[in-house]
Order: C-alpha cells, then sequence, then structure tokens
C-alpha cells in the first residue's frame, strides 16, 4: 500500500492561532479552559474554552472576505488557510477536500441567528469552504460524532491509497453553542469545574472550540519538518449502546488492534498514546479497560482536554497535531487535571512535561454512536531535528 | 489492484413502499412518514421494542436495513464483519430542529437527552450496528445530492484492505415528509459488478 503522510498544519484555538504557539503553551501546562459566565450569547454559564471573537475577527480582517460568514466558517477559513499557504500545493484536480464536523453551523437555527437555515446544513457549509478557497473537487464532509476528526484522518489516507487524489486537505472544527451546551448538560455530562480525565476526582466533561487543518499526502516533496507517517488506523462499533460506552471497551480495542494489525507493529513498542479522555466516568473507565485487553497499560498516555475540552469534531484532529508535536520535541505532555487514578484498570498516566525520545504514537477516540477509532504514527525524520 | 467486487443485494425505502432486489415488498397508502414505517415495521415483524424510541431518521436507516441484512443472513454464513458506510444531505437536522424548539425560550427551556442523543447521524449506524451485532467499521457522509462515486471508493478500499468482509452502503435522509432510503451489500460475490455506474443505475431504478 501506498505510504501516507500527516503533513503542514495548523490549529485555531483560544491558545494560539497557530501550531507552535499553541503547543508551547500546553507545555508550560497553560489551559484555554475558564469559567465562562456572562456572555450574553449562551445560555448558560459552563467551564470550557471559548475563542476570543475579537481575536477571531481581528485574524480574519487579514483575509479576503468576500461575503458574510459564520462564527464556525471564520474557524476553519483561517485554519486551512494557513496550512494551504504553508503547503505551497496549487489547488488541482489530484487535491481533495474533508471537512470533519459534529454539528457545523448548527447555532444558525437559533431564532437570534441573520443565517438562513439551510446554512445549518452540512453541504452547504462544505461548499463554502470549497468555493472560498477555490477547491476543484467537491468537499467530503464526515460527521461521524466524536471520532470524526481522527475518522477524517483514516478517510483521507483511504482516498489516497486508493489513489483518488495526490493530497487530501483536512479541516475540522465546531463551536460551542447552545444547542450542545443544552444537550450536553441535560445528559448531566458537564463539568462545572475543570475537567479531571481519568482522575478519582473526575465530574464530566467541558466544552470547547477549535479548528484545525492539516495536509495528507502520499508525496516526499511536500513533508513539513515535523511530518509523520499513518503506519496503521481503524475504526470499529461498540455494538452496545448509543450512548453510552462500552463495559468491555469491545470497540476501542477492535479499533486498535486493526491498526495495529495493518502497522505490524507490536503494541508495546507504541512510545506514546494520545487517549480520547473525556472526564466522564464511564468513558475513562471503558478505555482503561481497552488499553489493559491490549496490553497497553504500562504506555504512557494522556488526555488533552484538560487543555482544550471536548471540540468534539475537531478533537481527533487536534490532538493529532498535538501528538506530531510531542515526538518531535520529545517531549510527554502532562494529562491535566490528572492527580489521582480513578479507573478500574491501571493506566499509565502523563502527570508533568516529561523528556522521552518518541518515534511513535497512537491517537484514539471514542463517540456516540459506539463508535471508536486508532490511528498509528511515526516521525519521518529521526535525525537530531530542527528543534534541538 | 484486487478482485472485483459484487453487489449482493438492493432496497429502497421511498414513496410509501419497501422494495428488495427490485421487488416491492410492502407498499402502504399512508402518506404520513411515522405512521408508514410503524406499519412496514410490523409488516416485517421487526419485534424490537427499541425501534419505537428511535427518532425518524434511525427508524428509516434501521428498517432499510434490517429487510437487506436479514435476507442477506439466510443466504450466507453467518458472520459479523459488516461495515456500514452511509450518506445523507441533512445530516440529523429532522431531529436537530426537535431539540433547538426545545430551548428556544428561556422560560420553556426543557432540553432532553432522548431528543439530543440522536443529533448526530451515525446514530443510526449504531441502532444497526447493535441490533445486528457489528463490531465494524462504520462511517457517516453528509453529501449535497446522492454520491455513488464516494460510496464506492470507500467501500472498495474496506474490502481491498479486509478491514471488512462485506459492505452495507447507501444513503438514508428525511427531511419533512420527504424520505429516501437506499442501502445495497458490497461482497465478493453478487449479480451486479461493484462499480459507481451500476450503483447509480440500481439507485434510479
Amino acid at each position: 500500500m501506498t505510504k501516507c503522510f500527516l503533513s503542514y498544519h495548523n490549529i485555531i484555538s483560544s491558545l494560539g492561532f497557530d501550531t507552535s504557539s499553541v503547543f508551547e503553551q500546553i507545555k508550560m501546562g497553560h489551559s484555554g479552559l475558564r469559567p465562562i459566565d456572562g456572555l450574553p450569547h449562551f445560555c448558560m454559564s459552563f467551564f470550557g474554552d471559548v475563542i476570543p471573537t475579537e481575536q477571531l475577527n481581528a485574524a480574519f480582517t487579514d483575509l479576503e472576505r468576500p461575503k458574510k460568514f459564520t462564527r464556525l466558517e471564520h474557524m476553519l477559513i483561517l485554519s486551512l488557510s494557513k496550512t494551504l499557504k504553508s503547503s505551497g500545493i496549487k489547488l488541482d484536480h489530484r487535491v481533495g477536500l474533508i471537512i470533519s464536523t459534529t454539528k457545523g453551523n448548527i447555532d444558525v437555527l437559533e431564532e437570534t441567528s441573520h443565517f438562513p437555515k439551510e446554512r445549518a446544513r452540512l453541504g452547504i457549509l462544505g461548499g463554502i469552504i470549497k468555493d472560498y478557497f477555490g477547491f476543484l473537487n467537491d468537499p467530503i464532509v464526515l460527521s461521524n460524532a466524536c471520532v470524526s476528526g481522527i475518522l477524517a484522518v483514516s478517510i483521507a489516507k483511504r482516498y489516497l491509497q486508493e489513489n483518488v487524489y495526490d493530497h487530501i486537505f483536512i479541516v475540522a472544527g465546531d463551536i460551542i453553542s447552545d444547542f450542545v451546551l443544552s444537550g450536553f448538560s441535560s445528559f448531566h455530562a458537564l463539568s462545572a469545574t475543570a475537567c479531571k480525565p481519568y482522575d478519582k476526582d473526575r465530574a464530566g466533561i467541558n466544552l470547547g472550540e477549535a479548528a484545525a487543518s492539516i495536509l495528507v499526502t502520499t508525496n516526499h516533496n511536500f513533508l513539513c519538518n515535523d511530518a509523520v507517517e499513518i503506519l496503521g488506523e481503524g475504526s470499529a462499533n461498540d455494538a452496545n449502546h448509543i450512548s453510552g460506552p462500552s463495559r468491555t471497551g469491545e470497540g476501542l480495542f477492535r479499533s486498535v488492534s486493526s491498526a495495529l494489525q495493518e502497522a505490524q507493529f507490536q503494541a508495546d513498542h507504541i512510545d506514546y498514546i494520545s487517549a480520547h479522555g473525556t472526564a466522564t466516568l464511564y468513558n475513562d473507565d471503558m478505555e482503561s479497560i481497552a488499553f489493559n485487553r491490549i496490553g497497553l497499560q504500562r504506555t504512557p498516555l494522556n488526555s488533552l482536554k484538560g487543555y482544550f475540552g471536548h471540540t468534539l469534531g475537531a478533537s481527533g484532529l487536534l490532538e493529532t497535531i498535538i501528538g506530531m508535536q510531542s515526538l518531535y520535541h520529545n517531549t510527554l505532555i502532562g494529562s491535566a487535571g490528572y492527580e489521582n487514578l480513578g479507573t478500574s484498570q491501571p493506566l499509565n498516566i502523563i502527570k508533568k512535561p516529561t523528556p522521552k525520545e518518541l518515534n511513535t504514537f497512537l491517537k484514539t477516540a471514542s463517540g456516540f454512536g459506539g463508535c471508536n477509532t486508532a490511528a498509528l504514527f511515526r516521525k519521518v525524520f529521526s535525525q537530531n531535528h530542527i528543534y534541538n | 489492484m484486487s478482485n472485483t467486487h459484487h453487489i449482493s443485494a438492493h432496497g429502497h425505502i421511498k414513496n410509501n413502499s419497501v422494495t428488495l432486489n427490485g421487488e416491492v415488498l410492502f407498499k402502504s397508502s399512508d402518506q404520513e412518514f411515522s405512521s408508514f414505517i410503524r406499519s412496514a415495521a410490523k409488516h416485517f415483524e421487526i419485534n424490537y421494542p427499541k425501534f419505537y424510541k428511535m427518532d425518524r431518521l434511525s427508524k428509516l436507516a434501521f428498517l432499510a436495513a434490517d429487510v437487506l441484512l436479514m435476507d442477506n443472513k439466510s443466504k450466507s454464513a453467518p458472520e459479523n464483519n459488516i461495515a456500514i458506510v452511509l450518506s445523507n444531505r441533512t445530516s440529523s437536522l429532522d431531529t436537530d430542529q426537535k431539540h433547538q424548539q426545545t430551548i428556544n425560550a428561556r422560560e420553556h427551556f426543557f432540553p432532553s437527552p432522548s431528543i439530543f442523543v440522536y443529533t448526530l447521524p451515525n446514530i443510526c449506524i449504531g441502532e444497526i450496528s447493535i441490533k445486528h451485532q457489528l463490531h465494524s467499521e462504520n462511517c457517516f457522509f453528509i453529501f449535497e445530492d446522492f454520491n455513488a462515486d464516494h460510496l464506492y471508493v470507500n467501500a472498495e478500499y474496506l474490502l481491498n484492505a479486509q478491514k471488512a468482509q462485506k459492505v452495507l452502503c447507501g444513503w438514508v435522509d428525511i427531511e419533512e415528509n420527504n424520505y429516501e432510503a437506499f442501502l445495497y451489500i458490497v461482497e465478493e460475490n453478487g449479480n451486479f459488478t461493484h462499480c459507481p455506474k451500476e450503483i447509480k443505475r440500481l439507485y434510479t431504478s
């Protein structure tokens, strides 16, 4: 099979508008999570990670602005414009576009929205991104709950290996809206304070908003300094419950096994796991069961939700991009919010930034609908790299 | 590239009727979706209490998948590596609007987890997976129109990479009283060659 690589990338988050600034922030232990209170456009106060609107607008005025865009479109366009520019790729018939989002422009359903309701259609959102940049191919919009961001990486690789495209740009994003706030709140899934993935006192998720974008390519001439190869990937359904994690971690176990089988890679050779870790009681425990079944209980693991919150359709891609930075900085990032193990099975949670020679990492995600996705990545450049 | 794959079965739910491989199995005079799908479920003896708790998109996808998979199962050895690749135009907007209505007025603010959980398009894949115990690959795409080319690529990859033995593919969309499900199974053997042209032909037939 053709080798596929993750290359040029960008993150738009409250912690910064490019990957290296964001990585520097979390390396220093800074989190984007804070109490959000008194913002008139939200129906409730909550603890989460919101991108300051003024910063977003200021950054966007640098770009060509032919018509009015929604908040999410601003974020997606801003992120993708940076990745496109740094890649130097010209858009032709062999360049694809994947858009990953769970809820897209869901805020246009609010009665106060000035946008037409049809803007909530994800295909319309995809068309807006396509047209803004002038992609020649129609967008592939992927909406598969909380695994969307990492599943988009899998799907991009598959299109490249089926030789449909030479390059694919993925842009992933979700906003915080009353829609998702009220929904997660009705599930009693929101934590009133900073989330604590895998901790014994964890009390639920924090929502976050972010956009992330990346180039997926088969061409060695378009690799950035911190590119990684996609060694294997897989997805599997729990076939158990539409909103509750499997008690046996079946889908996560199978998706990791599938990724390892494709990579022909042994579980205990993985250097680091960037796990999902939403900080709900059941999700984190399910992960501990699945990782133990695979023999990954000693592998250093973190959740990045304590820095960004749960950014839904962006999370899998955003966390993969952070994983790439970890590899090339040879630094394990601490799992923010974690103090004492609170899962039924043992896990090796990273407590603080730790230097370690890193070559490979596993990214996992799980979501509503029983979906699970895993992907394994390896450094492309192993010399004393640019960051030293 | 590897062996040619085939479409072994295909089914439609639209215009108050359910067809399997071109044959009408059930037709109702009921123009309204909810009562139509209820009478169809009764006709196909879907003895599955959870069916009645599902949202409209999941009911549509679930019934379409059930008609295909129950028939397919009887013809082949039991196994459960059937991947699911579905697509539509409106994502979960049908239920999204219902959830939005529960939060529009601050004085009538009553969001419900049983509605909210269906505000993702892939929930219907979860419902199918639970019923048929499919611990398999799954993905939900949104396209403005039925897109045979993309369904084709995804099914081909899954079979070529041996990540699935069969792939249940198709389109399930519901918007107000317009609904349509077109599902088909791709595997090694079958009556029709697996290619975008044949998929389009079966879709429009």
